[in-house]
């Protein structure tokens, strides 16, 4: 039989067919005898003290089961717990962050109490019945302001500073001195809003006779969530099941323990009933955490020939009124990666992480990193203009060359492997750049601003070794061979649209020799799967598939000593060739694994001291995060009209190492790029200065439609890594990371005629517009 | 999303939802696609006692052409006139709108006299009825009146339509140079500025000119000074054309939202109507 290799081949996900047909179970989809349904009373205010709750009218309601206020919980029924914050900073405030508010809320949307009734429509209109009064606070929602001082988010801190982190590597203040020019610019990079499809969704059921919780809920981590609610709650974490059916949509805000997960299953408890909870779109903006929301104030130093020599760097971040799980995390990762892949020695730089009244940020798809790949390329490009260089032989000159890697940066942080230069070069002529800027110095004579944009991106994910984690980086895999020769693989990794289940077995398909129809891969519920750390950071296949790969090295070596009993064989002289044993270069006489795992079910023919079964489970320690990298193109054209942009094209190559299923890989660019162009040119969360949330409906926070992305044109480089034993690197947060700065780019050299330099996100027509009132240079007519 | 609840009734003819309006009284909202209605019931901004259902009442809808004259059942769903080959022949600003609102499923439900009788002072149908000079059908109990597009949208959700009554039908005459042109706002694809156009056209010279703005004010307005000064104007010269659309949104207040201010959709006014005006002139 020919031997199909199965990686590398664009399989169709195995997942498709039951999401397309509607035949998925999300958490909504989890129908249980008896279920009642919470609805959350929520805070109007941005900032306000709770001078009362009456509840007399909610509990009068014959619809009504129960209703709990945040008093109720911590005072009555003990749960006192703060949700957990997981860090390594020494010095960081943590203010308590109670699952209800106790006497103040801090942000529109924070939950005050519950009401729990015996249908969702029951529920919201009993909630509305809940009087709560406040007396309104002053708020504060912009970062520096909050930064220098009062109001204060937390009057008991005496601060708005939640951290301070102070930076520094080589010789800046020489660099600056012996530079021949100076960049200066200040960059916003904007709050954005996750908007998964399928918002937060929770279901809790308590099983009292057998002491058991179980929680049903839309996350990436069911694993850790778990353990926090054992913490949070209370309970033995043995009596926790914690399950992540179908997730529509993660992007890394479902990476998190919410407070409405901890409520929910303690009412469950309560009630011993099985509760729901699905919020409404509302809800979801107010109280899911948002992403990026930092000020990155930056110093840039260049010798005339484009050589960057060192930067300067303020960041200070929005960390929202308290800590969710990674708040203070992400932007000390934008520290990490302020070099980009360029080589520069000298850096200076402090982070601030400032509370205010807003809803918290923590990770969102790339999560503190797409802020660093964001103003450093924002730098290149100004310096190539400071300079009137070409962008790309900018970043040609300060590229880390091949024969630099493993490279250790500034930061401390080793980049495995890389080949920036020629992923440009593939990049530059599928975009035809060269042609581009002709075309574009043809249009700017008719009045017409073509853009160019260029991002040549490096990310660190595959998060990561767990010295380097606030909580462990580790993950796992089970593979059982079953004794009809199907395979169950348990992953520790919780895909939610990432498909591994497709790709975890062609893995096992090509390795084990078996059909990919033969193999079902488990996740996402902690009853079944061993423990494992989840699915984030771009870590499910980096982390998870190289723990998978471990497991399979088990299997193959407990396989080889099964065959080399039946065949009087030494095991030495055996070996796995396309999947199946054989004698070392003999392929007349073969055993599948199928075939071993049925004698070592039977086990009446094993060797002596070998135990029956055929199973492993394995775990993956990193030796190191993986930097995946690529170049985006993005070209664009601004209506001087009315500075509306059309994205005419967009180029991607990008490196991810080995490619278990491109076709999979290429969907997660697609997907990444849509939300990182979209930052560039639509979303921006908007508060009022009294913490009044002015986009939180779909009709005011703009996500792209189809007809708002342009086609995207892939291509990729393969660079393998050496850090986990597939030589791939993750690919799911890099079109995020490698797209925002090559739209604005483009955006911005479109307008360089007017004299722009730079444009804060998102470049709404507006903004365009106004800045091209100013008369153009450079030949071109308006 | 989870509106408040209601009731909800069925209506067999225009007068059975005459009738149940009086019998419920002010609590009571007509349902008809309901694609502007229900999201605003779902976000609890209205929370009608009774709703009363009008899409099954028959011979409401559909788009019928008689000489000159351009007839069209308020229940026609927009989806119908984005396909009408009449329409886009016709009434091009109209067929324009409508192929050009909303998604497949609002379209596919959502009604010309649904969407009118909302009043948004950023939907599409405002400008477009006002620069065709329609006359609307209201039907309540004492019989039927016929109101102008211009007397029948009011000011932000607030139109000249009786709680008590029924639109039943929008007719206008023929405007086959006539066009309509959007600056889609990004999140919810409402106009930020939407301008209509109607022209008459002699020689490749604009005799008279109808161009009606919405997106910009409170309500949907004629633009009274860019009609004069478009008389005259060689269609195809567009410096012409635009220096007579300077001013379009001249002493309409204007509105200002996360996306775009007041003065930055007073300019746009100016930039749409000059390419509603060129659209209009263009042959179909």
């Amino acid at each position: 039989m020919a031997f199909t290799a199965m990686v590398g081949a664009r399989i169709r996900r195995r997942e498709d067919p039951r999401l397309i047909t509607g035949r998925a179970t999300y958490v909504d989809d989890v129908r249980q005898v008896g279920t009642v349904y919470a609805a959350f009373v929520r805070s109007p205010y941005g900032h306000a003290k709770i001078t009362s709750i009456d509840t007399s009218a909610a509990k009068g309601d014959p619809h009504v089961l129960a209703v709990y206020t945040g008093e109720d919980l911590h005072h009555a029924h003990n749960l006192k717990a703060s949700l957990p914050v997981a860090h390594k900073m020494p010095d960081l405030k943590t203010p308590p962050h109670y699952v209800l508010a106790l006497d103040e809320v801090r942000v529109i949307g924070e939950a005050v109490a519950i009401v729990v009734a015996d249908s969702p429509y029951t529920a919201r209109d009993a909630a509305e019945k809940v009087v709560v009064e406040y007396d309104e606070l002053p708020a504060v929602v912009d970062t520096e302001k909050a930064a220098a001082g009062p109001p204060y988010v937390h009057e008991s801190l005496g601060t708005n500073v939640a951290f301070t982190m102070p930076f520094s590597a080589g010789d800046p203040d020489k660099a600056f001195a012996e530079a021949d020019v100076v960049v200066k610019q200040r960059i916003v990079n904007q709050r954005v809003a996750p908007v998964p499809i399928e918002p937060r969704s929770m279901v809790a059921n308590y099983d009292a006779g057998m002491q058991q919780l179980t929680l049903y809920s839309a996350t990436q981590i069911p694993h850790l969530l778990r353990t926090q609610l054992a913490i949070v709650l209370g309970l033995p974490e043995n009596k926790i099941r914690a399950i992540a059916p179908e997730v529509g949509g993660g992007f890394g805000a479902k990476l998190n323990v919410y407070a409405e997960e901890v409520v929910v299953s303690w009412v469950a408890m309560q009630l011993e009933r099985p509760v729901k909870y699905i919020e409404t779109r509302s809800e979801c903006f107010q109280a899911m955490i948002h992403g990026r929301d930092q000020i990155d104030d930056l110093e840039i130093a260049a010798k005339n020939d484009g050589t960057i020599t060192g930067l300067r760097l303020k960041i200070t971040a929005n960390m929202g009124a308290y800590h969710q799980l990674l708040t203070p995390v992400v932007p000390t990762l934008t520290l990490l990666m302020a070099h980009g892949c360029y080589k520069f020695e000298n850096i200076q730089a402090e982070v601030v992480g400032v509370f205010t009244n807003t809803m918290s940020t923590d990770a969102y798809r790339g999560a503190g990193r797409p802020e660093a790949t964001f103003f450093i390329e924002r730098a290149i490009d100004m310096v190539a203009q400071r300079l009137k260089l070409d962008p790309a032989d900018v970043r040609r000159k300060n590229f880390i060359a091949n024969s630099a890697f493993p490279h250790t940066t500034a930061t401390g942080l080793t980049y495995d492997s890389g080949d920036y230069e020629t992923t440009m070069d593939k990049a530059l002529a599928l975009a035809d750049y060269t042609g581009l800027r002709k075309r574009q110095e043809e249009l700017r004579k008719q009045g017409r601003y073509l853009g160019i944009g260029l991002s040549t991106y490096v990310e660190v994910c595959g998060m990561g070794p767990s010295a380097a984690m606030p909580a462990a980086g580790w993950d796992s895999a089970t593979i059982r061979i079953e004794p009809t020769g199907s395979i169950t693989v348990l992953t520790g990794v919780s895909p939610h649209g990432q498909g591994q289940e497709t790709t975890f077995a062609q893995i096992v398909a090509d390795e084990l020799g078996v059909p990919i129809d033969q193999i079902s891969v488990i996740h996402g519920d902690t009853d079944k799967v061993q423990y494992g750390v989840g699915t984030f950071g771009s870590r499910g296949t980096a982390v998870g598939g190289a723990a998978l790969k471990l497991a399979i090295d088990t299997i193959q070596a407990k396989a080889i000593k099964i065959a080399a009993h039946q065949w009087e064989a030494n095991p030495d002289d055996l070996e796995y060739r396309d999947g199946k044993i054989q004698v070392k270069g003999d392929p007349s006489k073969t055993m599948s694994t199928p075939e071993a795992g049925f004698l070592a079910f039977m086990g009446d023919n094993l060797p002596p001291g070998l135990e029956p079964g055929l199973d492993a489970t394995r775990r993956f320690e990193p030796p190191n995060f993986v930097f995946p990298f690529g170049t985006h193109i993005c070209v664009v054209e601004v209506d001087a009209q009315s500075g509306q942009v059309e994205v005419v094209k967009y180029f991607a190559v990008d490196d991810c190492g080995r490619l278990i299923n491109p076709m999979i890989a290429g969907g997660q660019v697609h997907g990444g790029i849509a939300q990182g162009l979209s930052q560039a040119l639509f979303e921006e969360v908007v508060y009022d200065d009294r913490g009044q949330l002015l986009t939180g409906t779909l009709m005011d926070y703009a996500i792209p439609h189809a007809e708002q992305v342009p086609h995207y044109e892939l291509d990729h480089t393969v660079t393998p890594t050496t850090v986990n034993p597939l030589g791939i690197k993750g690919i799911g947060e890099a079109g995020t990371i490698g797209s925002t700065p090559a739209v604005a780019n483009a955006v911005i050299d479109a307008l360089a005629p007017f004299g722009v330099v730079h444009i804060d996100m998102p470049l709404k027509p507006e903004k365009l517009w106004a800045a091209m009132q100013a008369k153009p240079t450079n030949g071109s007519v308006q | 999303m989870i509106p408040a609840a209601f009731d909800y009734v069925r209506a067999t003819s225009v007068e059975d939802a005459i009738r149940l309006l009086e019998q419920h009284g002010d609590d009571a909202k007509l349902l008809a696609g309901g694609h502007s209605l229900i999201p605003m019931m779902k976000l609890r901004l209205a929370a009608p006692a009774v709703l009363i259902d009008i899409a099954g009442i028959p011979q409401l809808d559909g788009i019928r052409v008689s000489g000159n004259r351009v007839t069209i059942g308020a229940l026609t769903k927009h989806a119908a006139l984005a396909a009408s080959d009449d329409l886009r022949k016709n009434a091009g600003a109209l067929y324009d709108a409508a192929n050009d609102l909303g998604d497949p499923q609002v379209r596919n439900r959502g009604t010309i006299g649904g969407a009118s009788a909302h009043g948004d002072p950023s939907a599409d149908y405002p400008a477009v009825l006002q620069a065709l000079e329609a006359t609307f059908t209201l039907t309540g109990k004492s019989g039927r009146r016929e109101l102008r597009a211009a007397d029948f949208f009011r000011g932000m959700f607030d139109t000249a339509l009786d709680p008590h009554e029924v639109l039943t039908q929008i007719a206008f005459d023929a405007a086959p140079n006539s066009a309509y042109v959007k600056f889609h706002h990004p999140a919810s694809h409402y106009a930020v500025v939407g301008v209509a156009a109607a022209l008459t056209l002699s020689g490749g010279k604009i005799g008279s000119a109808r161009v009606a703005i919405t997106g910009i004010g409170d309500s949907a307005f004629r633009a009274s000074g860019v009609e004069a000064a478009l008389q005259g104007v060689t269609a195809s010269d567009e410096a012409a054309v635009r220096a007579a659309c300077a001013g379009a949104a001249r002493g309409v207040t204007a509105r200002s939202d996360t996306f775009a201010s007041a003065s930055y959709r007073t300019a746009m006014a100016d930039v749409f109507a000059a390419r509603a005006v060129t659209r209009a002139a263009s042959s179909r």
